[in-house]
């Protein structure tokens, strides 16, 4: 149980400490790692918890995904960071004031907050007879199987937007014309004409 | 305070939500960073789903962080889209620069 609580207290802090780092640190590549960093420690603290299917998902999607395309991002446009960060001790009162209240409000809701009496304890999940992955994947195919369907549809959504957003027809390139190609007739390219004897041929233009 | 419990996860979410929010004010500036922050709330909102469902043994809330998960990659990669173009026409990222997108 101690080393359990040690174990929660230690990936907490390096996901609390590399978020401060995430919003503050000045080179942008730098945020992006330390969001890495927060990533992976909040996948390992959703497989303490039990969910280990869901953390092995946040490692995927949000490290391996979400993550480098942000890096691919910051990357690729060559934009001077440094200069974006000047303002930011001028915002520091007042981000600071908005914080501490929704924190404030958000401790009082939990500190405050009535469990039923058997809620905090009925932490049986980890010893059930079927697995996270099991038992998630009986209900998402089962009862939400509309909400799933729905959700491979905003990712379709999603990246034909992107792919829309981002596309660029260049016009120095010569491209295939699939129609034009198709449609010439014979006349339009060849044409027979009666060659005399010994004079040659003249080529209009 | 040894025993970790519910309202451990749940102060460590409120506070991840906070600084997210926090991170959101502070760079008004870098579009990039307001991006993250975002995907810093999403996470919190989705650690106070977890340990709810894990704590109340029921599994419908692992499924509401799956569909929450699809939101932010979508939410991601639409933004970061917008980005790329508007870097493209404007050759900045301010975000000062961006109340042009409206009509």
């Amino acid at each position: 149980m101690l080393a359990h609580s040690i174990i929660f207290y230690f990936f907490s802090f390096i996901t609390i400490a590399s978020s401060l780092m995430v919003i503050s640190s000045k080179n942008t590549v730098h945020a992006v790692f330390f969001l890495i960093l927060d990533f992976v420690s909040i996948s390992s603290l959703f497989i303490m918890l039990g969910a280990e299917f869901l953390g092995m998902l946040t490692l995927i999607v949000y490290v391996g995904a979400v993550a480098v395309l942000f890096l691919f991002v910051v990357m690729m446009i060559n934009v001077n960071f440094s200069e974006l960060k000047s303002g930011f001790l001028e915002y520091i009162p007042f981000g600071l004031v908005i914080g501490l209240v929704i924190l404030l409000e958000l401790g009082m809701m939990i500190a405050t907050w009535k469990y039923k009496p058997d809620f905090v304890a009925s932490n049986s999940i980890v010893n059930k007879t079927v697995t996270n992955t099991e038992s998630l994947g009986l209900v998402i195919y089962t009862d939400y199987i509309f909400f799933f369907q729905l959700s491979g549809f905003i990712l379709l959504v999603a990246m034909i937007g992107a792919i829309v957003l981002t596309f660029r027809r260049k016009e120095s390139l010569r491209r295939q014309d699939i129609t034009t190609q198709v449609s010439r007739e014979r006349a339009d390219s060849v044409e027979l004409i009666e060659v005399k004897q010994s004079e040659g041929v003249k080529i209009n233009d | 305070m040894i025993e970790i419990g519910l309202t451990h996860y749940l102060f460590l979410a409120s506070i991840i939500f906070t600084i997210g929010v926090i991170g959101i004010f502070l760079n008004r500036k870098n579009v990039i960073v307001i991006l993250m922050s975002v995907e810093l709330i999403l996470i919190a909102v989705n650690i106070n789903l977890v340990s709810f469902s894990v704590y109340l043994n029921d599994i419908v809330g692992q499924v509401f962080t799956l569909f929450v998960l699809t939101v932010a990659a979508a939410e991601a990669a639409i933004g970061l889209a917008i980005l790329v173009v508007f870097f493209r026409n404007k050759g900045s990222i301010h975000v000062d620069d961006i109340n042009s997108l409206k009509g």
